[in-house]
């Protein structure tokens, strides 16, 4: 009951009080272009039906929750998955070029964070780079790499992919430094009064350590991941993914679109961060960490 | 062999000399050039030296004006005849680089006694890095003789910069001072008061803490449309997208924040008989601004982005975005890396800016102190 009360409650309302604000802005915002419309019409609703008139509208400013809920019901569960009007589809676009992205990010932010670990040199002539590289607003980049990946025809999800080793191998190098660097100099002496080689040492003492840091910056990168392959898919037309559902929608001003579009990348991301997180546990549970 | 010390770049680079000068002359268009021998030999009496035993300092200082040296007649050498290079020519470029990185290699080993030496060796270390990004970028670039429209050299990108600045500042001023900063101050305020909120009433924080946490795993880049269709094609629609960006990490690392004074100094100041607003502004948010701190760097960066991706829905004839995307169109790949050196540019001063604050604001802190 206190868990309830203290926890689930609070949301709750909050969650309420967002949508009751959500159909209210709704009601304000749509509500000029409606009596505009009425008047040209001739008709004089009533208070009630000109408040349901601002929540059906097609095009509306801000659609109302239950219209954004209608189409991504309508878009998820009763078209085919292979039409390009389902957003299961274009979420299984995104989805595929932010998972192959996420893969090489994180390989390769394990790699330059092994190396930094190892090597003083690149320590010290990498580390500030890696942290500048992030002050970039490095999704400027992404057109023109789809551009010039075209150009020497390499297209489809290799580009955007790119996009997406680029904003998360960034969280998961800084993880693994810092996880890698984790045990304590009690512990690296005792590896040392084993005679333990460097390799073993780092096989059985620094990785085991590293895992839980691992973990907690693939749930960053992965979220990285996924807007990067949702902005890579903006600005060159490309024709499926959540990105260019945007795009669309914003074209042919297709508000309720827009809407459902977003919640289909929120819910890809929440399902993208779960899922990291449930690996996570298995792997650390596997390795016989301890619950915390 | 006492006077010897050998390092494996050394032996490298000596082995890459050697296959250069058996290769022949360097480019098909300049057979042999005037700078050829005098590349080589730098490069023999670099690797020679990289080997001999020295006092390292000195060696790391001659080893960079050797590498740095070649690497520039190198360079020289095959502007205005691109793609003519031979494999000779790659070998000394690599050649040089692994000069260059044996005497990072050096200096990362140096211990200095005075910090500003110290300091020095910590600028420089990094910079060499990333000078031989763009040494090799321009060598790889000028000796394949890869189309300017795919990726031009960086002397190409500078000169461009150079030559178009004030398309730049108007695009800069536009995006990032009147978009990026608007919204970076709107939205961080408008966290900031939100945390405070939430502090205020625990109800509100259990409700909030959760659904931002979450949110902040989403993309919400994604309202640029919206925000485009509500505010219009001018810049309050852009500082309307950063302003929801950066709300949300604002709100959650505040709240944190001010959880983060020790039940001890609490206790302390409630001795005092310190009301709610003197425990906050005397202890909490002192004790938060690490915290406060990490959320504006988080939210410079954000910012940008937003601004500049928020303007691919939507601008007047202005703005970094819009450039980007109408230059690609056109193919000026140059005036792209352009913006794009300006926004890394711009990034990194804003970055450092809030950097130097919070060591300024939390010189207390260990973090800070080196404690």
């Amino acid at each position: 009951m206190t868990l309830f009360r203290e926890k689930i409650w609070p949301v709750l309302s909050i969650l309420l009080l967002l949508v009751v604000v959500w159909y209210a802005g709704a009601y304000f915002m749509n509500a000029p272009f409606q009596r505009d419309l009425n008047r040209r019409g001739g008709q004089t609703p009533g208070f009630t039906e000109f408040v349901g008139q601002t929540w059906s509208q097609a095009k509306p400013t801000l659609p109302a929750p239950h219209q954004v809920a209608r189409n991504v019901f309508e878009n998820t569960f009763l078209r085919k998955v292979t039409s390009n009007r389902s957003l299961v589809y274009h979420s299984w676009v995104t989805l595929s070029s932010t998972v192959l992205g996420f893969a090489f990010g994180t390989a390769l932010g394990i790699l330059i964070a092994v190396g930094i670990v190892h090597i003083k040199a690149l320590e010290k002539s990498l580390m500030p780079w890696i942290i500048a590289s992030q002050t970039i607003p490095i999704l400027a980049i992404a057109p023109m790499i789809i551009v010039v990946l075209a150009a020497v025809n390499v297209t489809g999800i290799i580009p955007k992919a790119m996009i997406s080793t680029y904003l998360s191998f960034f969280p998961v190098t800084v993880g693994m430094v810092t996880g890698l660097r984790s045990p304590e100099t009690m512990h690296l002496d005792l590896m040392r009064t084993y005679n333990a080689s460097p390799a073993q040492t780092f096989w059985k003492l620094r990785v085991p350590a590293s895992i839980p840091f691992l973990f907690a910056s693939m749930k960053v990168a992965i979220a990285a991941s996924l807007v990067g392959a949702i902005v890579g898919e903006l600005p060159t037309g490309a024709v499926a993914g959540i990105g260019s559902k945007l795009l669309a929608g914003s074209y042919y001003s297709q508000t309720v679109d827009i809407w459902a579009a977003l919640i289909a990348g929120s819910v890809v991301a929440a399902l993208l961060v779960t899922v990291v997180g449930i690996v996570g546990r298995l792997v650390e549970r596997a390795m016989g960490a301890r619950p915390a | 062999m006492r006077g010897l010390r050998l390092s494996w770049q050394g032996i490298v680079a000596l082995a890459l000399c050697a296959a250069a000068i058996a290769l022949g002359p360097m480019s098909t268009a300049v057979p042999g050039g005037p700078a050829a021998g005098a590349i080589r030999n730098l490069l023999l009496a670099g690797a020679v030296l990289s080997m001999i035993r020295i006092a390292p300092p000195v060696q790391a200082l001659v080893l960079v004006i050797f590498a740095h040296v070649a690497a520039w007649l190198l360079l020289t050498g095959i502007a205005g005849s691109e793609g003519t290079a031979r494999a000779p020519f790659f070998l000394c470029l690599a050649a040089a680089w692994l000069l260059a990185w044996r005497s990072v290699s050096i200096m990362s080993a140096l211990r200095p006694r005075s910090r500003g030496v110290a300091l020095l060796l910590r600028l420089l270390i990094p910079a060499i890095f990333g000078l031989w990004l763009l040494i090799l970028w321009e060598g790889l670039t000028r000796g394949f003789g890869i189309p300017f429209i795919l990726l031009p050299p960086p002397s190409a990108v500078a000169a461009r910069m150079a030559g178009s600045s004030p398309i730049l500042l108007a695009d800069v001023q536009q995006t990032i001072l009147k978009a990026g900063l608007v919204g970076y101050v709107a939205g961080n305020a408008v966290g900031f008061a939100t945390a405070i909120l939430a502090d205020r009433f625990s109800f509100l924080r259990r409700g909030l803490l959760p659904i931002g946490n979450m949110v902040s795993a989403l993309p919400i880049i994604g309202v640029a449309p919206i925000m485009v269709m509500w505010f219009g094609f001018g810049w309050e629609s852009k500082a309307a997208v950063v302003i929801v960006m950066t709300f949300f990490p604002m709100l959650v690392n505040t709240v944190t924040g001010l959880a983060a004074s020790g039940a001890m100094e609490r206790d302390l100041m409630r001795t005092y008989a310190s009301s709610y607003w003197q425990t906050l502004f005397k202890l909490r948010l002192p004790a938060a601004a690490p915290f406060i701190f990490n959320a504006l760097k988080i939210n410079s960066t954000l910012a940008l982005i937003g601004a500049i991706v928020a303007e691919f829905f939507g601008t007047p004839v202005v703005g970094m975005g819009f450039r980007i995307s109408t230059e690609v169109g056109r193919m000026n790949i140059d005036m792209v890396w352009a913006e794009i050196a300006v926004a890394a540019l711009v990034g990194s001063v804003f970055y450092g800016v809030v950097a130097l604050l919070e060591r300024a604001a939390t010189f207390w802190h260990p973090s800070v102190r080196g404690g």
